[in-house]
């Protein structure tokens, strides 16, 4: 694993470009700045300056190499590299409440933005005008959208929101794709339709991610609980109460491996294996074996006298000093992935190397 | 006009099983056993009354506060040593419902009950953990 400082500002939000040389990082203001790796500094290249409030959500496209940023003006952007500078385009949401977060299609030819009006915007290009138009999806949301996820399908969408609930809507757009085969979450995917309503999560769902094979979805909510759904089994619930602080950001990085982190500062790893059967498997962040660095004994006991401190450390043990808001997948691909990365409250990116144990047969 | 009239379930309800002098003498039944099994048996059953007593029906908030003070009391009478046993004894479930007696219990401090109950703390905190008091801030059934 290694860490970089991104100075001392939380990064809101990261994501990275296709082969991982650049990433694109907001320092919790209204400006995204694009690194590129130099040996082993990240240099700034560029400066996505167009927003005028806090930037929410960043995506970038690794095919069609556009980047689309929302922010809480209640705008979006979609960035396309013209002559080495990135140039914004205005995306047309329609909301009037700030927007939470934005994540392209799998096929990049749409992207889905969430927001506190309770809405979700689909968005596409339209060719004949040359602007990108959106769809609303509104029926049963009742409270800011946190978190969204899209199926490998192309088609349906999870949102994780702040009313409790874990949603799975269809995003079907009939005039920029075909219609969809059935899926184990539904056969009829008219736009807007819900297919799956968890009313009841525990507390906001901060996170939700499809499994690389899109037939589960797990979400880690604010009672520090993850649940995962399975729509092979009816689209049964499986929920684990944890006893960590609660989760921020979870990652499917194998078919039954889940990865999560939050406001505990160390990435957790979950197995889920059927219905009832979602376990805690390890912490991924080994704490370092702080090596006391030699204190004389005055200075012990002075510490012990006039601040009732044992140890002179302010640090946490693990690499993150403090909440980790988001993860997202580096190397590998989605249902075998090597290394994924984590940002958070502290300005540090922290990328992680995924091993799964192979298992071994008993004789 | 009654406050709570969302739900229709309460339609199917025998109130008489429910009913609030039946309650009042099951409970003083048990109180007046000593020892601590008696009362670890107390606490569980308590526990179990309050999941299986439907919501709809405690329309008043003196059951409530009457819950409280009945757990609390349970609670206090326990010897230090049988603490840890009486948390380890409880699934995650009944610990995250102790973790939410006690800070209940908290809110109103009598004469010798905070201690106690920071006792309690301890041993469901070594138990909970963290998340445990997170799920009593972040749980829309209150106590």
């Amino acid at each position: 694993m290694s860490l970089y400082s991104f100075g001392l500002e939380p990064l809101s939000c990261h994501t990275w470009n296709k082969d991982r040389s650049q990433i694109a990082v907001s320092p919790n203001n209204n400006v995204a700045n694009i690194y590129e790796k130099k040996g082993k500094e990240w240099v700034k290249i560029h400066e996505l300056t167009e927003h005028s409030g806090r930037i929410t959500g960043i995506d970038w496209a690794p095919e069609t190499n556009r980047i689309v940023t929302c922010a809480s003006d209640r705008n979006a952007y979609v960035w396309t590299l013209k002559d080495g500078t990135w140039k914004p385009t205005l995306v047309l949401v329609r909301i009037n409440r700030a927007a939470s977060c934005v994540k392209w299609s799998p096929l990049e030819n749409k992207f889905a933005l969430g927001s506190g009006a309770s809405i979700i915007s689909v968005c596409y290009f339209e060719k004949e005008n040359d602007w990108w138009l959106s769809k609303h999806i509104k029926k049963s949301i009742r409270s800011t959208v946190l978190s969204l996820d899209w199926h490998p399908n192309n088609i349906l969408l999870a949102a994780g929101s702040a009313d409790f609930n874990c949603r799975v809507f269809s995003a079907y757009i009939k005039d920029i794709e075909d219609k969809p085969g059935p899926t184990a979450w539904g056969a009829k995917m008219p736009f807007g339709e819900v297919l799956l309503e968890h009313k009841d999560c525990g507390g906001w769902v901060h996170s939700v991610s499809f499994s690389p094979s899109g037939d589960q979805l797990a979400w880690v909510a604010h009672n520090s609980s993850i649940g995962v759904s399975d729509a092979t089994q009816g689209k049964e619930v499986t929920q684990l109460t944890t006893n960590y602080l609660p989760l921020l950001s979870v990652l499917y990085v194998s078919p039954s491996e889940i990865v999560a982190a939050g406001h505990d500062c160390c990435p957790i790893q979950f197995t889920y294996k059927g219905p009832g059967a979602l376990e805690f498997v390890k912490k991924l962040d080994i704490p370092k074996q702080s090596s006391k660095t030699s204190m004389s004994a005055m200075q012990h006991f002075r510490n012990l006298d006039k601040r009732a401190i044992e140890e002179d450390s302010n640090e946490l043990g693990t690499i993150h000093q403090n909440s980790i808001t988001q993860l997202c997948v580096v190397a590998g691909e989605k249902a075998k992935v090597e290394k994924y990365s984590s940002v958070g409250l502290d300005g540090a990116m922290v990328m992680w190397d995924f091993k799964v144990l192979p298992c071994i047969p008993k004789k | 006009m009654a406050k709570n009239t969302d739900s229709a379930r309460f339609r199917k309800v025998d109130v008489d099983e429910y009913d609030e002098n039946k309650f009042v003498d099951e409970e003083e039944g048990g109180e007046n056993q000593s020892g601590p099994t008696r009362l670890k048996w107390t606490l569980c059953s308590d526990n179990i009354l309050q999941t299986r007593t439907p919501r709809y029906l405690c329309l008043s908030r003196c059951f409530f506060e009457r819950a409280e003070l009945l757990v609390v009391r349970v609670l206090s009478s326990f010897k230090s040593g049988d603490i840890e046993k009486a948390v380890g004894s409880l699934d995650k479930a009944g610990v995250d419902l102790l973790m939410k007696y006690i800070y209940r219990g908290f809110e109103k401090p009598s004469d010798n009950s905070s201690a106690v109950l920071l006792q309690w703390h301890e041993k469901a905190l070594a138990v909970g953990g963290v998340g445990s008091i997170v799920r009593v801030l972040t749980a829309r059934k209150t106590v």
